[in-house]
């Protein structure tokens, strides 16, 4: 079985302050993380490979340093690492990223692909459905729980007030949720074995197989018009008095809202 | 020495923190408070290559080496010397000596699950009457058909009770003094060896440290470990790289404590400001820091030597003076800078500073490390 | 492509269990407003199965046009056959805008076609907005790194402009029962399209598993209430008011209360009308997940924490001295009226 994992490094937003001052983010010395919901599918990949002896291969497009992710998915028990990168990928929206990937994915053998339900820098949860249909391939999002049986996949798709437990014949991509597991952590052999006996592959515009017009800034529909900072809200007010009287302002304010 | 980590030690320093900050750190101050041996802990430690981690692939090992283990020791001490010295013993003091000294078959037998970590292992040389003056053994092996006969008793054996494996020393001709002295590897198992009293003890608390009974205690002749009185020469080559472990003990104890530090006088207000803004503080501060930072690179450097196969017991000697001293003196500071919160059990640094003060006796005190020393330059 | 052959503001409307959802209800609300700006038609989409005798509604909240699919094979929410009906509609019917809740359905579906038939798609928008003055393209607005950022967004040569919407953000129209308005079954074959996936099983989980994103009132609590038991007097003051209990993300972590009660960065962003924070110091990662709330009361014991910086109304003191006397008080006043 192979399986492809497609992940994004982030900067850790845990750790992102604002400037007190200006209310823009400091990004300064924010270490950078592979993105949670994509760390939880590598890790159902990595189960599925104890299980059932899957080929892992793990998928980044971003700039050279996201090479350090895929170090770390090596680490982890991954077998396989490629990165995508390109100045001409760059400035890409949802739909010029998933067709870039898609078409990586296309020069690679494959049944089952995984993509984090979305990152954490972005929110968008595009791309994983977005590679699914450049492919023709099935998709389940969402997915919180992943069985194997032969070749097909039974995965619980998480919905807001409940689930769907559906079958799914591979080849086919799946978006998991952070909650589906606890990631492993990479181990000292493995870390030794990344840095030593795998190889990373680097994947330039050269390397693959896509229409030059739906890549990158140029390939993208949507563009940034622009992008700014909340202006701070005013300060509110604020009292320090009596346990009863304070009820009574809180009261107060909640009939002024309309609330009682 | 190149003061450059590699990328691949770069990365297992971060893999050693998040272990740490997820497995280790929340159970301290319960290992410590209840004495508790962290067993659930060294599985999940075996589970991700701490166990072996500079023994080759082929004997179960991680494929790593010496800087690597020391580092390992040195983050997990951050947050718990407890299990710091759990994987310094295990690590330095019986899978070494096995892989250094032992046969083929003595490291397919007892490495390979030691450095898997599927076994623990632990180290006896010390006895009531033989301390600093590890000459003077009493405890006797007599060859007997296929098997030498142990008796005596060994005391504060680190991981005693929960190790497997014990590499023990004992006398086989005490007319040769210290030539006289051979190594042994004995299974818990064996007949006639048992586990003595539990020491209560001032800091790392969790560690196991009993005595070693040998009652004719049966161990088969393959289980000597190198020649025949070669025991004293394999103890002290031992603990020559025993005292790299112990040193990165020292220096991740040193380190949690100027980290806990950082963290609260950042948040302790005092004459209507944090206590960081004062000049005491930073002044302690970048004392302690700097002292740990200039024990670091004899930790690593001793380590790197190991790994180089250059002669390193001068330096293990002195990364353990120095790195050890450091650790009381931090840990003291630390204490000092928290006020009275700091001589309470609600902040980890008393603890830390219990924890500190065996790192100036074990594997050789203070003083012994100092005539190593002296004993290097004065040849 | 032509972009003056787009025409008509689209809504995908969610249905489940053949019940219409309420951020269907939203959308329709906004498109509305975008529909009104430039002199087009709110045209509204249903996929279902028997999902008739509920269409009117849609144009008592605001739709000019349904547009409605019915097939047993569209009564659960499966990609495929959705992408298939709607994309086809796009092809045939070119909408200048389409829009979508930010669900875990539309979140699903909306990508797929995006891909499929090549336009752009803006994830999650908070505030939509035409700009006449460039071919009336669509200000789509919408959060980053947890709220910290807004981006503006466009879609400038492609149609339609899509956009999922964050439930609970837009405004629901007036409900009016003399809206008048037309219904066309558009019809498709999507027997075979379904295959690819089957539905073993469908759980609903209980109501109890309330989702704070949808509540009009949270009252939300962190280490500051001292103890786990300290939730119920917050669970009291919450029911008087309709509304739920929510958490920061220490008190998660300590156990106190399910995960799925976290507000933050690692937890939810909500934005109720009325966000009471009880014993929150304000970390940065929480503000994130709450600060888009109407109004902000919070209550602590220490004067300089973090939150005050964030509240609208601040109280420093006990909080469990002063929830038990504002029930009361709320309590009283509901009985009198």
């Amino acid at each position: 079985m192979n399986i492809v994992v497609c992940i994004k490094q982030v900067p850790d937003t845990t750790e992102v302050r604002l400037d007190p001052k200006t209310g823009t983010l400091i990004r300064e010395g924010v270490p950078s993380i592979i993105n949670p919901d994509d760390k939880s599918g590598l890790e159902a990949a990595l189960m599925l490979k104890d299980e059932t002896d899957a080929h892992v291969t793990v998928l980044t497009m971003g700039p050279p340093q996201a090479e350090k992710a895929l170090l770390e998915a090596l680490s982890m028990g991954a077998d396989e690492g490629i990165l995508l990168t390109d100045r001409a990928f760059a400035g890409a929206d949802t739909w010029a990223t998933s067709s870039t990937l898609a078409a990586a994915i296309k020069n690679l053998d494959y049944d089952l692909i995984i993509a984090g339900r979305q990152a954490i820098d972005g929110d968008t949860a595009q791309v994983g459905p977005q590679i699914a249909e450049h492919l023709k391939i099935p998709q389940v999002s969402y997915v919180a729980n992943l069985e194997k049986d032969g070749n097909s996949l039974i995965l619980k798709r998480v919905f807001e007030d409940g689930y769907h437990k559906v079958k799914v014949k591979m080849p086919c991509l799946i978006t998991t949720l952070s909650e589906m597991n606890s990631p492993r952590y990479m181990s000292v052999k493995g870390i030794f074995d990344a840095n030593r006996e795998k190889e990373i592959k680097k994947w330039t515009l050269e390397d693959i197989d896509v229409n030059r017009e739906h890549i990158g800034l140029k390939g993208s529909p949507t563009k940034v018009k622009k992008s700014f900072t909340k202006g701070a809200k005013a300060a509110g007010e604020k009292f320090e008095v009596e346990p009863s009287e304070a009820a009574q302002i809180i009261v107060n304010k909640l009939k002024e809202k309309h609330v009682i | 020495m190149d003061f450059r980590l590699p990328n691949e030690h770069k990365m297992l320093r971060q893999m050693f923190t998040e272990f740490t900050e997820k497995e280790v750190k929340p159970l301290a101050e319960e290992v410590d408070e209840k004495e508790m041996f962290p067993v659930e802990t060294v599985k999940k430690l075996a589970k991700y290559g701490f166990m072996g981690i500079p023994f080759p692939k082929e004997y179960g090992g991680q494929g790593g080496d010496n800087l690597a283990y020391a580092m390992a020791v040195e983050e997990l001490s951050k947050s718990c010397a407890t299990t710091g010295v759990i994987v310094s013993a295990h690590t330095s003091l019986c899978a070494t000596p096995i892989y250094e000294f032992g046969t083929e078959e003595q490291k397919q037998k007892y490495l390979i699950p030691l450095a898997k970590g599927d076994n623990l292992g632990a180290f006896g040389l010390t006895e009531p009457n033989a301390g600093t003056d590890a000459a003077g053994q009493q405890t006797k092996a007599e060859l007997v058909g296929d098997y030498y006969i142990l008796n005596g008793s060994k005391i504060f054996i680190t991981n005693a009770g929960y190790a497997d494996v014990y590499i023990i020393m004992a006398m086989t001709d005490k007319s040769k003094g210290v030539k006289g002295i051979s190594a042994f590897i004995v299974e818990k198992d064996f007949e006639g060896f048992s586990v003595g009293k539990k020491e209560a003890k001032m800091g790392i608390k969790g560690s196991a440290t009993c005595e070693l009974i040998f009652e004719n205690c049966k161990v088969p002749k393959e289980n000597l470990l190198g020649k025949i009185g070669q025991g004293f020469k394999i103890a002290m080559k031992t603990l020559d790289g025993g005292r790299i472990g112990i040193a990165a003990q020292a220096l991740g104890i040193s380190q949690g404590a100027i980290d806990e530090t950082v963290s609260y006088v950042k948040e302790r207000k005092q004459f209507g400001r944090a206590i960081s803004k004062f000049q005491n503080t930073q002044f302690e501060l970048a004392d302690m820091q700097t002292k740990t930072e200039a024990a670091r690179l004899l930790v690593y450097s001793a380590a790197r030597a190991k790994d180089n196969k250059e002669r390193y017991s001068d330096k293990a000697a002195m990364a353990k003076l120095f790195t050890a001293e450091t650790a009381m003196e931090v840990t003291t500071k630390a204490v000092q800078l928290h006020g009275g919160y700091g001589y309470t059990r609600e902040y980890p640094v008393e603890r830390m500073m219990r924890d500190a003060k065996i790192t100036e006796i074990y594997e050789g005190t203070s003083e012994v490390q100092k005539m190593v020393i002296a004993g290097s330059l004065l040849r | 492509m032509n972009i003056s052959e787009y025409k008509g503001v689209y809504v995908f409307v969610e249905q489940r269990e053949g019940e219409i959802q309420k951020v269907s209800l939203e959308l329709l609300g906004k498109a509305r407003e975008l529909a009104d700006d430039i002199n087009e038609k709110v045209i509204a989409v249903v996929l279902g199965h028997d999902i008739k005798n509920k269409l009117n509604e849609l144009i008592y909240f605001g739709a000019d046009e349904i547009l409605y699919t019915d097939s047993d094979v569209l009564n659960v929410y499966t990609t495929e056959p959705y992408t298939k009906v709607i994309s086809n509609i796009i092809n045939e019917y070119k909408p200048e805008i389409f829009l979508f809740g930010a669900t875990s359905i539309g979140r699903d579906l909306a990508p797929r076609i995006s891909a499929r038939i090549y336009t752009g798609l803006t994830a999650d928008c908070t505030s939509l907005e035409i700009d006449k003055e460039n071919n009336n393209n669509l200000l789509m607005t919408r959060p980053a790194f947890g709220g910290n950022i807004m981006a503006t967004i466009v879609c400038p040569d492609h149609r339609p402009q899509m956009s999922t919407v964050r439930p609970g953000v837009m405004k629901i129209c007036e409900r009016d029962e003399n809206r008048l308005g037309k219904i066309n079954e558009y019809k498709i074959d999507i027997s075979q399209d379904s295959l690819n996936i089957e539905v073993l099983e469908i759980v609903k989980e209980k109501k109890e598993k309330i989702n704070i994103e949808e509540a009009n009132v949270l009252v939300s609590g962190g280490r500051g209430i001292g103890k786990p038991e300290n939730f119920k007097t917050l669970k009291g003051l919450a029911n008087l008011l309709e509304g739920q209990i929510s958490a920061s993300r220490a008190v998660v972590d300590a156990g106190w209360l399910e995960r799925d009660h976290q507000v933050g960065q690692t937890g939810k962003t909500v934005r109720p009308n009325i966000y009471i924070a009880c014993g929150i110091s304000g970390a940065i990662q929480h503000i994130a997940g709450m600060e888009e709330s109407d109004y902000i009361i919070a209550i602590n014991k220490d004067s300089t924490a973090p939150i005050f910086e964030t509240a609208d109304l601040g109280i420093v003191g006990d909080i469990n001295k002063i929830i038990p006397m504002v029930i009361d008080e709320v309590a009283a006043t509901k009985e009198d009226k």
